[in-house]
């Protein structure tokens, strides 16, 4: 990480790095400097500390739970601890355990990561009670900031501009509503405790009051054991822009310029930049500036987030809250400044004064990050879990950075994050920066789950974000450009026949792929037998030929799935020859090199392209991803296999088994209840919330499709459903 | 040549450079001389009329490729069924080769055009194992069995029993041609010999398998019920002796055909069926994975490490597609089959055995890709020494278990007071004895002419070779049309004669006209292979590649036999 951060900065910036931490004064340092980490944490960034902590000559121990036994952080690290099964809270929220892996294995310090008990006040006490350093602001900061009732108090205190709204500790639900009344709709609702969206809500009008109250305090009790909301204006059009603080223990504080995390969905950043679009150096010095009042307010070292909220409209700006951790996205921050921020927590823990001085800090360039999910982006950006069959991010290279803490074949379950991958560009300017991310989005190969990747490539394409006009609904704004509209015929037809071309280049490719297994190891090794498996395959007096079905999942727009079939003729000159059988549609001669693995070169038309294939199968059907240009399409193929008894005791067709007769509710995904609202047999309006699901730590009602008498619910509160089991059926007997 | 000569003498390091290996070898021992003159005005004659022969056949192709006609195979996907051959490339491994034979029978046969006499036969590997497919055509005449196609169904289990290649059938027929149930019934070898063989099959331990993707009615119910594992497809497969109509006529009992026969009545409660299949490629699905299930332990896989094969053999040093020019537009003409070996085996390399002797025969040892084969060819008619020569060659090879090439271009045997004084019958009997008796696998394509006894000593059809194919510029009789009408005019001269009748010069001019045509018709490669004397008419330029898998089908599931010969006159 460091190496490739030096190799990507201009000299000049490698200078003051060097010149950083080597001319600082050597006393007053602690005695005892850290030798051995312990991250508490999993995924991709713990992979990320333990980075720069070898870099360091440091020494790292991570902890895993059961599901995590052979990923990638635990093989990274020098040591690794058990330290409890899947749930969170019994393992990487388990302070207890983590706290004697540390003692266990001698580590000096813990390195909380983002999540689980990085911004825990507790923890970060009781690693002083222990003796551990705990890499991260001081406790007191900490329980400051996390509660953002009183944290508001403070910033006001420091003269740090506040959104209007109620921040006190009256939690009365009829009370809390006229204080909303106060403030004026739209309202926002939000968790005192906790950070990441998650419990927030935003209220239209005072009907909506009271379930979206009540549903926030649940999920903030669950997720934080605290149930405290608080109510803000709702800024229409605002944008979110977060400036990186940085002290160390002699009060120094400065700030490494903003981030704009403006572009979020689920109320979840997906694309962040530095520095933020479109502001001038005024107000980035003001911005800069309240952060660092801010920080100073609450006598803060380490790194750390103040979170701002921009009403574009006015041109305010309105401290929101402050993450008293690493965040995210921090390596936007690293690329513009030219530091590595990891080392800087290290050394600042270690006692070491900050590097530099504000004018010293840099801004060079702009950077990207795409954070990459395992998403279902029609099902409204629900998190998806699956196997990793094919995973190939781009090459990294000075100016771009991924990431990540799984390898191919690992799984994304649902105990955890659903973020695959971190994209991190950096280019001389926003343009460059942004010609390489879309690049690089193009090029990041993901297959085995539904991802957002083709939407962050629709997003970074977008003319509005191309011009920086981010804003925190710009998804909701731009929804039109973003999803496909099945009824625009125009751009069906485009899609469609995109999608055609790309099935012609996976028919070529899995034939070609076939020919070179065959001719490396025919069936009947060294018999006469593999003389008919020479190519082209022989037929008297005729050219062989073979049909491919391929159904295309149209990525937005399930219902449209559409079959494709293709003969393909096997060429004496070893070209394929493709015919759909459609009216007006061309034939392809393609020309395929296999380079090995999934890779191919492709000629067609006179045009050679590379072109990437993966292929698994799952649940008896097979599965082809396929990129080639800006292209991804996947296409499933079915797989003749045997049909379960029940299926052919039935004699239904292999459809009708998974369907389900209307007013049928089933779980969107796989996930645990936490509520039944209703009985069954209640007589229930349309769209009133039957029961409520967590998974991946959010929360989703399932609401009534249509009025009637609710049947079948037999699900309970605590239980586990799976993704598409029946949950209840609706039925209107008045018909 | 001389260029090449001295580009030899003068480089020294030539061991080094594989092109000048490549000449060099040329003129190694074995390596067969090219034997063809391009530029020679018989060679682009031979050429032309051969490609013509060559589009003939493959438009003839064609049109059988399209099975019943448009309409019916419209009719046919509407029900969600695939044609036979898509069927059959369904089943094969992807990107596999197979060998379709006996394309053309029922060619001309009868009023109504019959293409491929209904059915499909050939040879494919699936999950590794070579099959023999049977596959009928329900756009031809519903599939129903004419006497062609009892006689192609039952060649295929012919070359399936010789080679041991299990068996699929993929049924859909809707059982005898009722029209002509006098030939397609009571003989020996008319329907009831394919049950008759299925069960000489499995008891030989050769799996059957049936797919039941149609109908399956009467006889035909005795497919999938006489074989080892049968699937049905839902919905399009059905099996009963009699169909709803009948049943309604016999008994009142009405019923449809999925209540009657279906693949739930067959897989639940019958017990006629052991698969259940959604549709026609689930079906397919599973007959692909009971091929993969057929372990046979320890009755394969030694056979093939037995084998004396060389896995990176060459191909031939010239153009197999020169094949095209080598046989004469003018029958009368001869030509060297050596420049026909030299287009067929590996590296043109040919080890000739008795080359000085008995020249008319041309015999030798060579591989085709990588397969040992012993050559017999014709350079023209056979003298008591060729015959000698070829008996003595053939005793070698079934010594050596090496499967057995003919190459025909036959006249016949030398006739003449000289010639009979000589023994030429003895010579010849001791031929025919030892191509008949040789146990190992025996492949003839005819190139040229094939008449008289000729066709005996070479392995005609009457010799159970495990495969025939003729080439399109092929003749088959006994005897030349102009001979046969010297024959005949003589024999009715002298009748008229004894009658006192005076022939006209004319009228004998037109009764041997007549002859002639007559043997013109009858001794053509399409009268033959509509007849099912042969496996098929080829194109020249697949000569080698049928012929070596063909070979590999022989061998790779057939242990090797001894030969016992009968009594030679000596």
């Amino acid at each position: 990480m460091a190496s490739l951060l030096r190799r990507r900065l201009p000299r000049r910036i490698f200078i003051v790095q060097k010149k950083a931490f080597s001319s600082s004064p050597d006393e007053g340092y602690t005695a005892r400097r850290i030798e051995k980490i312990l991250i508490a944490n999993r995924g991709e960034i713990a992979c990320r500390i333990i980075r720069t902590a070898k870099r360091l000559g440091i020494r790292t121990v991570a902890v895993f739970s059961d599901a995590d036994r052979d990923s990638l952080h635990v093989k990274s690290a020098d040591e690794a601890v058990h330290i409890g099964p899947p749930p969170a809270r019994l393992s990487y929220l388990s302070a207890q355990s983590i706290i004697d892996a540390a003692v266990h294995t001698g580590a000096q310090a813990i390195h909380p990561g983002y999540g689980f008990l990085s911004e825990s006040a507790a923890f970060a006490q009781l690693c002083e009670d222990e003796g551990l350093t705990f890499i991260g602001p001081p406790a007191s900061a900490i329980r400051d900031m996390g509660d953002k009732s009183a944290s508001k108090r403070i910033m006001g205190a420091a003269g740090v501009p506040l959104v209007p709204g109620y921040h006190g500790n009256e939690q009365d639900i009829d009370f809390m509503k006229s204080e909303g009344e106060k403030i004026g709709y739209p309202v926002l609702i939000k968790p005192t405790h906790g950070g990441g969206g998650k419990g927030m809500r935003i209220v239209q009008s005072p009907s909506e009051f009271v379930e979206a109250f009540l549903g926030a305090q649940r999920e903030a009790a669950a997720s934080f054991g605290i149930n405290t909301i608080l109510l803000e204006k709702y800024i229409t059009k605002p944008r979110h822009i977060e400036v990186q603080i940085f002290g160390d223990k002699f009060g120094n504080v400065l700030h490494l310029n903003e981030r704009d995390c403006s572009v979020q969905r689920r109320h979840q950043k997906i694309i962040e930049e530095a520095p933020a679009p479109n502001i001038v150096n005024d107000f980035r010095t003001h911005l800069g500036q309240a952060a660092v009042s801010a920080a100073k307010a609450v006598g803060y070292h380490n790194a750390g987030t103040v979170e701002f909220i921009v009403d574009t409209i006015s041109g305010q700006f309105y401290f929101m809250e402050m993450n008293t951790r690493l965040q995210v996205e921090h390596p936007v921050t690293e690329m513009i400044v030219g530091q590595d921020l990891v080392e800087w927590q290290i050394r600042v823990a270690n006692g070491e004064p900050l590097p530099m001085n504000q004018s010293q800090v840099p801004l060079l360039g702009h950077a990207f990050e795409a954070r990459i999910y395992a998403e279902n982006v029609s099902k409204g950006f629900l998190p998806a879990t699956g196997i990793l069959h094919h995973y190939r991010p781009v090459p990294v290279s000075s100016t771009v950075r991924v990431e990540t803490g799984v390898e191919q074949g690992d799984t994304v379950s649902m105990h955890y994050d659903p973020m695959i991958a971190k994209l991190v560009v950096w280019g001389e300017n926003r343009a460059a920066a942004l010609v390489k991310m879309k690049d690089c989005l193009s090029k990041f190969q993901v297959a085995g789950l539904p991802t957002n990747i083709n939407f962050l490539q629709k997003l970074a394409n977008h003319w509005a974000f191309e011009n920086g006009k981010v804003e925190t609904h710009f998804i909701e704004h731009f929804k039109d450009d973003l999803f496909v509209d099945p009824s625009n015929l125009l751009l069906a037809n485009e899609a469609y026949d995109a999608a055609k071309f790309s099935a012609v280049l996976i028919a070529a490719c899995v034939c070609e792929k076939e020919r070179c297994n065959l001719k490396e190891s025919p069936p009947g090794g060294k018999s006469s037998l593999s003389i008919w498996y020479a190519y082209p395959p022989f037929r008297v007096h005729h050219s062989a030929r073979r049909t491919m079905e391929l159904d295309w999942d149209n990525e937005y727009d399930s219902s449209s799935s559409k079959l494709l079939t293709f003969s393909i003729t096997f060429q004496p000159d070893g070209n394929y020859l493709i015919e759909t059988g459609e009216e007006n549609s061309p034939d392809w001669e393609v020309k395929v090199a296999h380079l090995g693995n999934s890779d191919f070169r492709v000629e067609v038309d006179g045009v050679s392209r590379d072109v990437s294939l993966a292929v698994y199968s799952k649940d008896q059907t097979k599965h082809f991803h396929i990129w080639h240009g800006s292209h991804h399409h996947t296409f499933r193929q079915r797989v003749g296999l045997q049909l379960s008894a029940d299926d052919e005791a039935q004699h239904k067709p292999s459809f009708e088994a998974t369907s389900h007769p209307p007013g049928t509710v089933v779980a969107p995904m796989a996930g645990l209840v936490v509520k039944v609202l209703v009985k069954d047999g209640t007589n229930v309006e349309e769209g009133q919330p039957i029961l409520v699901l967590e998974a991946m730590k959010m929360e989703h009602v399932v609401k009534a499709p249509s009025g009637g008498h609710v049947h079948g619910l037999q699900v309970t509160a605590g239980q586990q459903v799976s993704d598409g089991s029946f949950l209840f059926s609706v039925q209107d007997e008045s018909k | 040549m001389l260029r090449v000569l001295g580009r030899r003498a003068s480089t020294s390091h030539q061991w080094r450079n594989p092109v000048s290996l490549l000449q060099k070898c040329q003129f190694c021992i074995g390596v067969l001389p090219d034997g063809v003159d391009r530029q020679s005005p018989s060679f682009s004659q031979n050429s032309a009329i051969m490609n013509d022969y060559i589009s003939e056949l493959k438009s003839h192709v064609q049109k059988v490729l399209g099975g019943g006609g448009a309409e019916s195979v419209r009719r046919n996907r509407s029900r969600n069924k695939l044609l036979p051959r898509e069927r059959i490339d369904r089943l094969l491994d992807p990107g596999s080769s197979f060998l379709e034979l006996s394309q053309l029978a029922g060619h001309e046969l009868y009023e109504e055009p019959l293409p491929s006499a209904g059915i499909i036969t050939g040879i494919g590997p699936v999950h590794g194992r070579l099959c023999m497919f049977v596959a009928n055509d329900p756009t031809v005449k519903g599939g129903t069995y004419y006497p062609i196609t009892v006689k192609k169904h039952l060649r295929a289990q012919e070359i399936a029993a010789q080679c041991k290649l299990p068996c699929i059938y993929l049924v859909d027929s809707g059982g005898a041609y009722l029209p002509k149930q006098a030939d397609v019934f009571p003989d020996r070898d008319n329907f009831g010999r394919i049950f008759y063989n299925e069960a000489q099959m499995s008891a030989e331990g050769i799996p059957q398998i049936a797919l039941v993707l149609g109908s399956c009615t009467a006889g035909g119910a005795y497919i999938p019920a006489m074989a080892d594992e049968s699937v049905m497809v839902k919905g399009n497969g059905t099996i009963f002796l009699a169909g709803p109509p009948l049943v309604k006529a016999a008994t009142g009992e009405e019923v449809s055909a999925e209540d009657l026969g279906g693949a739930t009545v067959h897989c639940k409660t019958s017990g006629v069926s052991d698969y259940f299949a959604q549709d026609e490629l689930h079906g397919l699905a599973i007959g692909r994975n009971i091929i993969k299930n057929f372990h046979m332990a320890g009755k394969l896989g030694i056979v093939n490490e037995l084998q004396n094969i060389i896995p990176e053999f060459k191909e031939p040093v010239y153009d197999v597609k020169e094949l095209r020019s080598i046989a004469p537009a003018d029958h009368k003409q001869s030509f060297d089959i050596r420049s026909v070996i030299a287009r067929i085996v590996d590296g043109s390399e040919f080890d000739e055995f008795k080359k000085l002797y008995g020249t008319t025969l041309v015999t030798g040892f060579a591989r085709i890709f990588g397969q040992p084969v012993g050559i017999i060819g014709n350079n023209g008619i056979l003298f008591n020494e060729s015959a000698l020569k070829g008996a003595h060659f053939i005793e070698i090879c079934t010594q050596r278990n090496i499967p057995l090439v003919f190459l025909q271009n036959i006249t016949g045997f030398m006739v003449g007071s000289r010639s009979e004084a000589n023994g030429i019958a003895k010579s010849g009997a001791k031929m025919v004895m030892a191509v008949s008796c040789a146990k190992v696998p025996k492949i003839t394509i005819i190139v040229g002419g094939s008449f008289g006894a000729g066709n005996y000593a070479m392995c005609g059809r009457a010799y159970s070779p495990n495969f025939m194919f003729l080439w399109p510029n092929a003749r088959i009789s006994v005897m030349g049309g102009a001979q046969a009408a010297g024959v005949l005019s003589q024999i009715e001269r002298g009748n008229k004669k004894k009658q006192g009748i005076q022939w006209p010069k004319d009228e004998e001019e037109a009764f041997k006209a007549k002859v002639v045509e007559a043997y013109e018709k009858e001794g053509s490669s399409y009268y033959s292979t509509a007849r099912l004397w042969d496996d098929g008419i080829i194109d020249p330029a697949d000569t080698r590649k049928i012929i070596g898998l063909c070979i590999s089908a022989t061998t790779t599931n057939h242990a090797p036999e001894d030969t016992k010969y009968g009594v030679f006159r000596m």
